[in-house]
């Protein structure tokens, strides 16, 4: 028999479990009492569990969203909402747990951060264990924290902005975050200045049934500059997890901000997750949105160009093999004039996998001399692979330049047996 | 004893869709050997050269392929081509997104590259690969514009054969399948294209050359010719069988294997 070749992209490498070992777990579902219990045992100020407790009567009223990818299986009281790992967040590598530090060691986290990371903070189930920054962004006044870090140390600057880019209401999915939220990242960038090197944190779901809710703040100043990393992993389960999580961004005059994320879920996770950028004049925000596990994720990170001269830019990148649907996007709302925003889709759909592109591009009334550009490139692996494109536009302004093209290409057997012919599927170093 | 022989086809039976279109296939070239293939429509030459390169619509049921005496049926498509094999095709496809250049740069980084010894493969050095990809395309009169275009999208038939033989130029593979590669040429391109081929043989290597007609033996000679008819190579000779299939046609072949059976 002739060997079939098999564009297989490999099993889920990420998919060991550790033996859970927490300091604390929730029992599962969602009512007020464990959402005060949350907010209690963290410690925080009155404002933030009313905030929580106001966001969990949001979350109670909205329906589950049904436009987008097929959420029926998810059984909101079948999710723990909240682990604890380890005491508090550690300074440094030694102080965190053993088992920890072998998750991270597989997935190559030290010596990343060695290497070329300024700063790590690994969260690990809902909080972060390790956070690291070196001492010269330190002295420039950068703060980079974990969330519940930052509404201890800096509580005035998390209490202005929390929930004003994306407030609790939003959406389901933002106002369950809102209810829960427990780790991600704060990121202050003083005035001028610019951080070179990447901030990378890392996400990882360890327990059965568990959400993941991080909540990341990242405000960059005026002329300020930084890149944010995330990679988030899952081990795989037979039962369904949740992570739902909130990034909201601010950047100032002339301010520029990266983010950009590499989400490897196991495929019986549903990631749904709210990501919301404010853009003011002549600043750029960027988000660079990788897409390659998951059982169904939903993800349409949005700008919002607040002022003139204010830029957006969208490359979304999925990847859907057997079982996955990947409905991501991008969302770019012109509110000013001179404004611009480019949003660029690449997928790639194989076996029963299905990517969508569900996109926005919004010019407000008054915002001329807009100019905005999307591209969707779909490709089809197979006969089963599906794609489908949902490009909106809302254009209520007449002087904008507007583009949009869409592709979608199909290999054929004949295709892939000459590139399966001509490239090995050894590694290139 | 005589060395091993460099491609062998031992009692091979194979199809497609369960359906038997070899017969009981045998065929044996050493280095240093161009044989041709010849037979008409339907008798089962394109056939062999996609069960030899892996094809995955095509089913053996029986026999053997042999390339420096490992049988290559339990290979895939791209082991079959790191071991030296290639097929040039009748019908080469298009690859709308993959420019000329980074398919071959793919291609001869995994067929030529060195193994890291980790299981990976080392690239090798874009400036040689560029180089290496100018002399080449020099060579066969290919326009140097043609590296960034998509693979075959809009190429003319005759391009499309030339960026066959650019490929395995490339590649410099020890055994070359060269299916009907004369098909669709017209006079000058099939002497571009034979010059081509010609360059690139050496000693070293074997070529089968599978075809319809005698034209394209004028300009590529091989030294052994073979007749298939129905699944089965009836009738081997020199040359000069070539010559006579020319003139005769191939029905009293067809009279000769029936009376034969």
């Amino acid at each position: 028999m002739v060997t079939k070749p098999d564009v297989n992209f490999g099993e889920y490498q990420y998919g060991f479990s550790d033996p859970e070992d927490y300091h604390f777990k929730s029992r599962k579902g969602l009512d007020v009492e464990m959402v005060t219990q949350i907010s209690d045992m963290k410690g925080e100020p009155e404002w933030m569990k009313d905030f929580r407790l106001k966001s969990l009567e949001y979350f109670e009223k909205r329906e589950t969203p049904t436009w987008g990818g097929d959420l029926s299986d998810l059984d909101y009281n079948d999710i723990f909402y909240y682990v604890r790992a380890s005491e508090a967040a550690g300074k440094s590598w030694d102080d965190v747990p053993e088992y920890i530090k072998n998750t991270f060691e597989k997935l190559g986290i030290p010596e990343a951060e060695r290497k070329f990371l300024a700063g790590v903070g690994a969260q690990y189930e809902s909080e972060v264990v390790y956070h690291s920054l070196r001492e010269d962004l330190q002295n420039q006044g950068v703060i980079f924290l974990d969330m519940d870090a930052a509404l201890k140390e800096h509580p005035e600057i998390v209490k202005k902005y929390m929930g004003t880019i994306i407030p609790p209401n939003d959406n389901k999915f933002a106002a369950l975050n809102s209810a829960v939220w427990s780790g991600g990242s704060f990121v202050y960038v003083p005035k001028g200045v610019k951080v070179e090197i990447p901030l990378q944190a890392y996400f990882r779901i360890n327990a059965e049934n568990m959400g993941q809710f991080e909540r990341t703040l990242i405000i960059v100043e005026e002329d300020a500059y930084v890149h944010y990393v995330e990679g988030c992993t899952a081990p795989t389960y037979t039962t369904n997890s949740l992570h739902s999580a909130v990034v909201e961004i601010i950047v100032k005059e002339g301010g520029r901000c990266r983010y950009t994320t590499i989400q490897n879920w196991s495929k019986n996770t549903y990631n749904l997750v709210t990501k919301r950028a404010a853009a003011y004049k002549n600043a750029t925000m960027e988000w660079v949105d990788g897409n390659l596990g998951s059982k169904l994720t939903m993800k349409y990170p949005a700008v919002w160009l607040m002022e003139p001269g204010a830029r957006g830019e969208v490359l979304s990148v999925a990847f859907a093999t057997d079982g996955m649907h990947q409905d991501a996007g991008a969302k770019m709302v012109h509110v000013a004039p001179n404004t611009s925003s480019q949003i660029i889709s690449k997928s790639i759909s194989k076996g029963t996998g299905r990517s969508t592109y569900r996109g926005l591009v919004k010019v407000h009334k008054g915002a001329s001399n807009v100019k905005a550009n999307v591209v969707c490139d779909a490709l089809l692996l197979d006969e089963e692979s599906r794609t489908d494109t949902y490009p909106y536009m809302e254009i209520e302004e007449e002087q904008v330049s507007i583009g949009h093209e869409a592709t979608v290409s199909k290999v054929a057997e004949e295709q892939l047996f000459i590139c399966r012919a001509a490239v090995s599927r050894k590694p290139m170093r | 004893m005589s060395e091993t022989p460099l491609f062998q086809v031992e009692n091979l039976h194979a199809g497609i869709e369960g359906e038997e279109i070899l017969k009981g296939v045998n065929l044996t070239i050493n280095r240093g050997e161009i044989h041709a293939l010849m037979g008409p429509n339907g008798s089962g030459k394109s056939t062999l050269a996609y069960i030899v390169a892996g094809h995955p619509n095509y089913e053996v049921f029986e026999g053997r392929v042999l390339y420096k005496g490992e049988n290559v049926l339990e290979l895939g498509a791209d082991e079959r081509a790191q071991l030296g094999m290639f097929l040039a095709f009748q019908y080469p496809t298009t690859i709308p997104g993959v420019s000329m250049a980074n398919f071959l740069r793919l291609a001869v980084n995994s067929v030529k590259g060195e193994d890291d010894g980790e299981g990976g493969k080392k690239r090798i050095a874009p400036r040689e690969f560029r180089k290496m990809l100018r002399e080449k395309m020099q060579m066969l009169n290919i326009d140097e514009s043609f590296a960034t275009r998509y693979l075959n999208e809009g190429f003319s038939g005759g391009e499309k054969k030339r960026a066959e033989i650019l490929q395995m130029a490339m590649l410099e593979p020890e055994f070359c399948i060269m299916d009907e590669t004369d098909s669709g040429l017209d006079i000058d391109a099939l002497r571009t294209v034979s010059e081509g081929v010609n360059r690139l043989y050496s000693d070293n290597m074997a070529m089968l050359l599978i075809t319809h007609y005698q034209r394209l033996l004028n300009h590529i000679k091989p030294q052994y010719v073979h007749v298939m008819l129905e699944g089965r190579v009836v009738q081997s000779g020199g040359p000069e069988l070539a010559e006579e299939l020319e003139a005769k046609g191939y029905d009293w072949l067809k009279e000769t294997a029936a009376a034969g059976s």
